[in-house]
């Protein structure tokens, strides 16, 4: 633990450049995931086809697929950050569905009945009523993003991975110790927030 | 606000996958600011003609028209918009506050917040409760009563021509309920709104309807004031129903 002692304030900038880029990740996919939950939500193909694809995405191995995306992209953030998006879809696009089939059938018609379009039924009342769900699954899809995008250090990208993976590069063992903890660290609060939203929501 | 004129016209359904129809050809005419009790027994058709006023269910056959528009003509939005609509379970948007709940189709028809604002403690005052105390709760704090008059003043706040009601007092417990139609009775004739009400309580349609309609198996069995329904049922289906009123 000498090290984090010592190195304190580049830990804390990596860990930062880490937060970032997941952030940025979840921000994308979430905006993806929007519109691909809720057509899975409104028709039975649609969340079969959907959350099938996502679905074998997701069980791809996460080496594998980051060197794929390396061949296209070549190295740097931009791989790892492909990488977190679409792995992420599959956790959000089924909370956003869940969410919205989640919502009572009676607060649903009634909104119809009272000459609520399709456009305010979703925006005034199902998507409100969906958000503590919605929030899980961005609480979930982050905390395994921040895990995941440790592997970024492997190719090129800037984060707590840099560290870890320079620590594995030179048998620096306080280096790896020190980007796990920090990234599980990360991980936890990230975790407490959104759990702390999420029950606020409800 | 003008209350409106309502006329059936052979209105037939049928339910997908059902071998027979739900209603069966009905002729009815409503006129302006009349309250019509729609009795029956369960599965009788009267939800269905209910709901077929805001094309909640369509149509197999005959038209309904409000103020002699042919509704199957009008934009299903804007005539809704147009329509008060109070059930039973509510469906008060349980994450909307009771002032935004009541507010709620004067927002949807864009009417300025002051308005809106405005018309919300008038439609609570109307339905004895007080704006100050209930206006930001949820619907969740609210008992089964208060619960149920705010679906009324949200009924009612957009100023409908046409009010339905499907069994909105059903699941309260008869001291209230007693209250509620009391206070129904009044707001009606206040408002004059043109109202549908759905019920199998025949005490209630007595004490409330201007005309019931007794329906049976998706055909209407006697449709006349509660006076003559009891002093002259047409039939002896009607007379064991309404048996205990006599």
């Amino acid at each position: 633990m000498s090290y984090l002692g010592t190195h304190w304030a580049h830990v804390l900038a990596l860990t930062g450049a880490h937060l970032e880029l997941v952030l940025a990740a979840l921000a994308l996919a979430f905006a993806i995931s929007l519109p691909l939950g809720v057509v899975a939500a409104r028709s039975a193909r649609g969340s079969t086809l959907i959350l099938g694809i996502l679905g074998a995405l997701y069980t791809i191995p996460s080496l594998a697929l980051l060197a794929v995306l390396v061949e296209l992209f070549g190295l740097g953030t931009l791989p790892i950050f492909v990488a977190l998006v679409a792995y992420a879809q599959f956790v959000l696009v089924r909370n956003v569905a869940a969410g919205i089939r989640g919502v009572d059938p009676i607060e649903r018609e009634a909104a119809i009945a009272i000459g609520m379009t399709p456009r305010d039924l979703l925006l005034r009342v199902e998507l409100p009523l969906a958000l503590p769900v919605i929030v899980g699954g961005l609480r979930i899809a982050a905390v395994a993003m921040i895990a995941l995008a440790t592997l970024g250090g492997y190719v090129g990208a800037n984060g707590l991975g840099a560290l870890i993976f320079n620590g594995l590069a030179l048998h620096h063992s306080d280096e790896i110790v020190a980007g796990s903890v920090a990234s599980g660290a990360l991980a936890i609060a990230v975790d407490l927030g959104l759990r702390g939203a999420e029950r606020a929501l409800r | 606000m003008s209350a409106a004129a309502i006329a059936f016209e052979s209105v037939r359904v049928r339910y997908r996958g059902a071998d027979r129809d739900a209603l069966r050809g009905i002729d009815l005419t409503i006129a302006p600011g009349e309250f019509v009790a729609l009795v029956g027994a369960s599965g009788c058709g009267k939800t269905t003609l209910l709901r077929t006023v805001n094309r909640l269910t369509p149509l197999d056959g005959g038209r309904i028209t409000i103020d002699g528009a042919d509704i199957a003509t009008l934009d299903p939005v804007a005539l809704r918009r147009t329509i008060g609509y109070a059930i039973q379970a509510t469906g008060l948007f349980s994450h909307m506050s009771v002032a935004r709940n009541v507010g709620i189709v004067p927002e949807l028809l864009g009417w300025e917040r002051e308005r809106t604002a405005a018309r919300v403690d008038d439609m609570l005052a109307l339905v004895r409760l007080d704006p100050a105390r209930y206006r930001d709760r949820r619907p969740r704090e609210l008992s089964g009563g208060e619960a149920q008059r705010v679906g009324v003043a949200r009924a009612l706040a957009a100023e409908p021509r046409v009010l339905l009601m499907d069994e909105p007092f059903g699941a309260l417990d008869a001291i209230v309920r007693r209250d509620l139609q009391r206070e129904l009775a009044r707001i009606v004739d206040d408002v004059g709104t043109t109202t549908l009400f759905v019920t199998h309580d025949v005490h209630e349609a007595r004490r409330l309807a201007d005309r019931i309609v007794v329906l049976r198996d998706g055909a209407i069995e006697q449709c006349a004031t509660p006076h003559e329904i009891l002093s002259a049922p047409a039939t002896p289906f009607v007379r064991d129903l309404f048996a205990e009123e006599r």
